[in-house]
């Protein structure tokens, strides 16, 4: 069979975490005694059903992602890897990367896991500030950070790390610092993540308790625009609203998620886009361990949502993840998933309109936005719709 | 055979809310037999909900009494138990019109209030013999004598033997019954085989019975299967139930000269049934109709949006359902850019408005936006054309415009020396011109001459709050004025917000245009592109303010786990776009519209 976007990734989610940081709203879950066979046995059980609903894919790039997958025992990644590489095609180039804690425990077991395949790391570095560190509820200090970064730098030919910014009290003066003395730790992907408070977080009902403020409007697009400017003089400007590249260092992974390819999504609450026969699909695996972990030990079937989507939905997502890109979204693309025209399900006035005002611009085959656009995302995506 | 009109009291209950007129009127039927104590719930007489909660009587209602005398004569005695409040004045002085004697009922521990006035004045133009009675003297506050006095000094009354009693206790009672038939006039007139000749007092619909009209006899009689007629508008129909309230239904074979009652007469549709009208025999009708007939006039109006555009067609049913029972109500369908589709009412007053509004929220559960109330202005055109002004929105060209005049009220308050200084000041903020300042005691008595527009904004509410609610308040319609008044528009992105316009004095227009603006800068969130809102007359900009654009509205992590709830959200803006307004090239949340109406103005 033959796909318009052919190359997949596949996202790996490890649910576990030493501890759970106030600000995160992902799946992940505290558990004492992990028991690794048995999760290597549902991961593998579940690659192998994926396998049977979509045959001869080739797969582009690998993501375990989490929870903290740098937990992970680098024998359960490796027979990970395997089995993938036994059910699919592989791409030559293809991107194997794995969430890491930068702590001195994990960072000694970059070793194995380079071993097992992984030739990219993703660090949640977060800050260079110790105090900052401790109020994001992370494990690590800025020396232990940095050191994980050298190991990662020794093993990997590739990693990445983020920082989150626009915390509560921080000025601009105390980003930019900051942010320039991670400037030589960085090796041609950084991922810069503005402050989010989600609901059911910690920091959520904090924050509404009025026990610390975080930058908003004015002020948080100042943090933003002065990151773009920094970044883009040092040649690392944003591929994505969140992340930055020297040329051709962009996450493989990510950009099948903004380019709105096919991934599979294995693991507790992992989400995938499956094209199969023609259709696209929605799929979501049980959120909770224990049930995931018993119904993948079953018959590697934890999925529970698998729903078709409609060219409506699959035009929407395309849009908006699309539109985060700096490359834009592609027309044709949108047109594609929209089984219409552009202009069926946009209002062209309001493009052109937001074309007079430079915040978009349109070539022959994508639109994409300016800076000032992409401050804007979330407003322009229902404002353009139909 | 009707009882010899000797035999018979008609007479009603005069008094302000809460001084205990319905408890009053509850012990009069308990101690006549008329119920049961187990069947006495409390205020047997106020219907609806509104009416036993807010402690003030809508519809007129009847009972007939028997009570047997020191005489040794069984009297007839009809209670009315009036509307209470100015907005239906018109219905009041046909209620009082029904009777020959009043019950002036004070409460002892408060006094005379502003509204007990107007409707004693009332009974005095229909030439009433009024009889005060002191209430509530079993509380323990109660000042018989200074009650009194009051009634002397502010009504000009001789109080000296006026009743004291109590509604709650019972205290009194026996002698205020004794005092109605020696002291209160039977029915003048009345003669049993002259043409019929009826006032229809009033009417409501009952989902048995169809319209239920209630009379008082004045000439002949009014009998089961008789053919009769409407002299307002000349309808004719045939009686089919002829009866009294005990409170309860008893049916009759006829009502006789000087007696009250109902009939049903197979009607579907209250506005058939005017009150004021004259009922008459149609074969046999008489020489002339009864005098004081006038039909209602709507003096307020608002409109009504429901909040969610579905709920269109109920509020349009409900309407319906209010209108069976209340003729005076006036609706029209109306279609606001900001609001969306509903509905233009007009009301009898602001009190009027406040009850249909409760109904629609109580019995037909629809949460409504109101508009700001507004009255009926006149505008006389350059062309020598007189246009009556109903809605801000429809306002004319200046350039047309000779002169514009408003409705004015001469009101009436009293209020607790303390509190005099800030009514005066607020009297004089709202235009007010004063025609009488008199001392009652420890209290101010004002009599002021008002525009409508400045009392139906918010009014009552303040003078409630600078007296600390001890100031009362009553009004009268005073004619039309002329006045400098204006068209003040209320512009987003240079377009007009129909649901805002206002006709405002030219020397409040950049205040309250002013107000209008910041509020809704505080109102209306940040949008892609700034949002200009502009306070105008005619074309004349008078105040402005800008809602600056939003700077960021981005999420910083979107990845493959994200997508279907981003998608999820977005379905929901684009739902929620459907209650969005588009002003310029933005969308306002209706919201913002409807909580600008709602805030007072401060």
């Amino acid at each position: 069979m033959s796909h318009p976007q052919g190359q997949i990734g596949i996202y790996i989610h490890w649910p576990f975490c030493l501890a759970k940081c106030p600000y995160c709203d992902f799946n992940s879950h505290i558990r004492e005694g992990v028991d690794d066979q048995a999760w290597q046995e549902g991961y593998i059980k579940t690659l192998d059903h994926y396998a049977a609903q979509m045959p001869g894919r080739t797969v582009r790039s690998v993501f375990f992602g989490g929870g903290t997958p740098s937990l992970m025992k680098p024998s359960v990644v490796e027979s990970i890897l395997e089995r993938i590489q036994k059910n699919w095609r592989i791409a030559n180039d293809i991107e194997i990367t794995l969430e890491a804690n930068p702590t001195s425990v994990e960072a000694d077991k970059f070793v194995a896991f380079r071993a097992a395949g992984v030739n990219r790391v993703s660090l949640g570095v977060q800050s260079l500030n110790d105090d900052d560190l401790k109020f994001l509820g992370r494990e690590h200090n800025a020396a232990e950070a940095l050191k994980a970064i050298d190991i990662a730098r020794e093993n990997f030919e590739r990693y990445s790390f983020d920082l989150i910014y626009a915390r509560p009290d921080q000025t601009l003066a105390q980003w930019e610092a900051e942010l320039r003395s991670a400037l030589p730790h960085i090796n041609g992907h950084m991922s810069l993540y503005q402050l989010t408070i989600e609901r059911r977080t910690p920091f959520y009902m904090a924050h509404a308790r009025g026990e610390f403020a975080i930058p908003k409007d004015d002020l948080a697009a100042d943090f933003y625009t002065l990151t773009q400017e920094i970044m883009s003089a040092e040649g690392l400007p944003a591929y994505e609203v969140s992340n930055h590249v020297a040329p051709n260092q962009e996450s493989a992974h990510n950009m099948i998620y903004w380019r709105y390819g096919d991934y599979i999504g294995a693991g507790p609450g992992a989400h995938g886009r499956l094209t199969i026969n023609g259709q696209k699909h929605a799929t979501r695996e049980h959120s909770a361990p224990e049930i995931w972990l018993e119904k993948a030990g079953a018959n590697g079937q934890a999925a529970h949502e698998y729903e078709p989507l409609s060219a409506d939905e699959r035009f929407m997502e395309a849009l908006m993840m699309g539109l985060r890109l700096a490359e834009g979204v592609s027309k044709a693309a949108l047109e594609r998933e929209g089984e219409c025209m552009l202009e069926d399900k946009t209002d062209r006035a309001k493009l052109d309109e937001l074309k007079a005002q430079g915040w978009l611009t349109e070539t022959d085959t994508h639109i994409k936005l300016e800076v000032e656009g992409l401050l804007r995302l979330n407003a322009i995506v229902p404002h353009i719709l139909k | 055979m009707s009882k010899p009109l000797e035999h018979i009291r008609n007479f009603a209950i005069i008094a302000h809310i809460d001084h205990g007129k319905s408890t009053l009127a509850d012990r009069l039927i308990q101690t006549c037999g008329g119920l049961e104590e187990r069947e006495m719930t409390q205020q047997v007489l106020d219907n609806t909900d509104i009416e036993r909660e807010r402690g003030i009587t809508i519809k007129a209602q009847t009972v007939r009494l028997e009570y047997t005398a020191k005489d040794g004569i069984t009297y007839q005695l009809n209670l009315m138990d009036t509307p209470g409040h100015v907005d239906f004045s018109y219905e009041v002085s046909r209620s009082l019109a029904s009777c020959e004697g009043s019950l002036l009922v004070v409460d002892s521990t408060q006094g005379v209030e502003a509204q007990t006035l107007a409707n004693v004045y009332m009974a005095m133009e229909n030439d009433h013999e009024i009889m005060p009675v002191i209430n509530k003297i079993d509380l323990p506050s109660a000042d018989i004598n200074a009650a009194r006095t009051e009634i002397e000094d502010v009504i000009g009354l001789d109080a000296s033997d006026a009743v004291p009693c109590s509604g709650k206790t019972g205290a009194g009672i026996p002698d205020l019954l004794e005092a109605i038939v020696t002291r209160l006039p039977p029915p003048h007139g009345g003669d049993h085989d002259a043409p019929t000749k009826a006032l229809l007092v009033d009417s409501w619909y009952d989902i048995y019975l169809g319209v239920v009209v209630l009379v008082r006899v004045i000439d002949g009689t009014l009998r089961k299967n008789q053919k009769i007629k409407f002299m307002s508008n000349g309808a004719t129909r045939t009686v089919d139930r002829v009866g009294m309230f005990t409170p309860k239904h008893v049916l009759l074979d006829e009502l006789g000269p000087g007696e009250m009652g109902f009939i049903t007469a197979s009607i579907k549709d209250i506005s058939e049934t005017n009150v004021g009208d004259t009922i008459t025999d149609e074969k046999n009708p008489c020489s002339e109709k009864l005098k004081g007939f006038k039909p209602s006039i709507p003096m307020v109006f608002c409109s009504f949006y429901p909040a969610d555009a579905g709920d269109f067609e109920k509020l349009r049913e409900s309407l319906g359902k209010v209108r069976l029972n209340d003729a005076s109500l006036h609706y029209e369908t109306e279609s606001s850019q900001a609001l969306g589709l509903g509905f233009r009412c007009g009301f009898l007053g602001l009190l009027h408005m406040e009850i249909i509004q409760e109904r629609l929220d109580r019995e037909f559960d629809l949460d409504l936006i109101p508009t700001a109330p507004s009255v009926v202005y006149k505008i006389n055109m350059t062309n020598g054309e007189q246009i009556t002004l109903y809605n801000p929105v429809d306002m004319p060209e200046v350039q047309k415009i000779e002169s514009i005049e408003e409705p004015w009220i001469k009101a009436t308050i009293l209020v607790p020396d303390e509190f005099l200084g800030g009514l005066l000041q607020l009297c004089q903020d709202r235009r007010g011109v004063q025609i009488e300042l008199t001392y009652v005691g420890g209290r101010a008595m004002l009599v002021y001459r008002l525009p409508l527009n400045e009392v139906v904004f918010d009014f009552y509410d303040r003078l409630k709050s600078i007296s600390k609610g001890y100031a009362s308040f009553d009004y009268e319609l005073d004619g039309y004025g002329e006045n400098n008044l204006v068209k003040l528009e209320i512009r987003v992105n240079e377009e007009p917000v129909d649901a805002l316009a206002m006709i405002v004095h030219r020397e409040s227009a950049e205040a309250r245009g002013r107000g209008m603006c910041e509020r809704l800068k505080d109102l209306i969130p940040r949008q892609m592109f700034k949002i200009a809102i502009q306070a105008a007359i005619g074309g004349k900009i008078i105040a402005r303010e800008n809602v600056s654009a939003m700077r960021k509205d981005v999420t910083a992590k979107c990845y493959g786990g994200d997508i279907t709830r981003k998608k999820k959200l977005l379905e929901k803006q684009k739902k929620g776009k459907a209650k969005m307004r588009q002003y310029g090239n933005v969308e306002i949340p209706q919201s913002a519209f409807i909580a600008a109406l709602k805030m007072g103005d401060d």
